[in-house]
């Protein structure tokens, strides 16, 4: 009677820890995105010093990185840095970087750009937040690598460091010269 | 006081876009559908429920496409391709999900059989018990 026990026992205890020993494998933040290898969704924004008007679609050949933020984001500071210097590094290579201003107003955004020293790029306006949406944002700081193609090749949550920033963009440039 | 109740008075007076059938119907199919979507950015509430200002845009955007004359799965197949199904609520009872369906109803049949069988064991005793009294209570009957 006692060893029926056991069985009955392990057969309804195995299963349950191992559905929780998968569970423990995986991490509850990291919710994976349909968007790399979709086409990235376009977009057509004025930049927050009204100084131009970026489509995307335009931008089919180049190396496009797409990075949301907010000046009431805390994390949006340890990019900053490593967004900028990347962004000059890259510039006569055929990469673009732009900023997207997440739930944010144009004033208290420039105040912060100031406070930070620059940015050397344009940061664009999303009003109604439809491109967030678009891109299906979870949160800020997001970044967006979007290749030659105009597909979104890779993403990253949380900020991004300037090693991670050169080796994604390493990658597709190296992808673009390959003509795959 | 009576500069408080003429602006009253006057503010009352000011005139409301009427309400449609038609707006009634559109907000109650854009609150069914932002229910089952998932604020990305809140703790477990709908797009619905939260205050948020992105779940705000994306009830905004529910009203749009159901305006545009979208069905409500192609708006959740929307946002399905944005956020993954993870943005859904109430996951679709296929592949790994079908666990959240059939766990809870086979663990409660589990629990029926083993209430139903301890409390025949227990029954069984009781009575098994109650017998062998009465036999020892028989000879001071007679």
């Amino acid at each position: 009677m006692n060893w029926k026990r056991a069985v009955f026992g392990a057969a309804l205890a195995i299963p349950i820890v191992a559905l929780l020993a998968y569970g423990l494998t995986q991490d509850p933040r990291l919710i994976k995105s349909p968007l790399p290898g979709q086409p990235a969704p376009p977009f057509a924004l004025v930049s927050m010093d009204g100084g131009e008007n970026v489509s995307l679609t335009a931008l089919r050949g180049q190396i496009v990185v797409v990075n949301f933020w907010a000046s009431w984001c805390l994390e949006c500071r340890f990019e900053h840095a490593a967004l900028s210097e990347t962004a000059t590094r890259y510039r006569d290579r055929g990469v673009r970087f732009f900023g997207m201003l997440y739930d944010d107003t144009p004033e208290n955004a420039r105040k912060w750009i100031e406070t930070m020293g620059g940015q050397s790029y344009p940061t664009l306006l999303d009003p109604g937040l439809r491109t967030a949406i678009d891109f299906g944002l979870w949160g800020v700081p997001e970044t967006f690598y979007i290749d030659h193609e105009g597909k979104v090749a890779d993403k990253t949550i949380g900020p991004v460091s300037a090693e991670v920033l050169a080796g994604k963009i390493d990658r597709l440039l190296a992808l673009r010269a390959g003509g795959t | 006081m009576l500069a408080v109740l003429i602006a009253a008075t006057l503010f009352l007076q000011q005139p409301i876009a009427p309400v449609t059938p038609e707006d009634s119907l559109l907000e109650a199919r854009v609150s069914a559908l932002a229910s089952t979507l998932r604020c990305p950015i809140c703790q477990g509430l709908s797009i619905e429920d939260s205050p948020a200002p992105l779940a705000k845009e994306m009830r905004a955007v529910v009203r749009d496409q159901l305006k545009a004359g979208r069905t409500p799965a192609e708006i959740k197949a929307y946002f399905v391709a944005k956020y993954s199904e993870f943005v859904l609520l109430q996951p679709e009872p296929r592949g790994f999900n079908l666990t959240v369906y059939i766990l809870p109803v086979v663990l409660l049949l589990g629990g029926v059989v083993l209430v139903v069988r301890v409390a025949r064991k227990w029954s069984r005793g009781a009575s098994g018990v109650l017998a062998a009294s009465e036999v020892e209570q028989e000879p001071e009957f007679r």
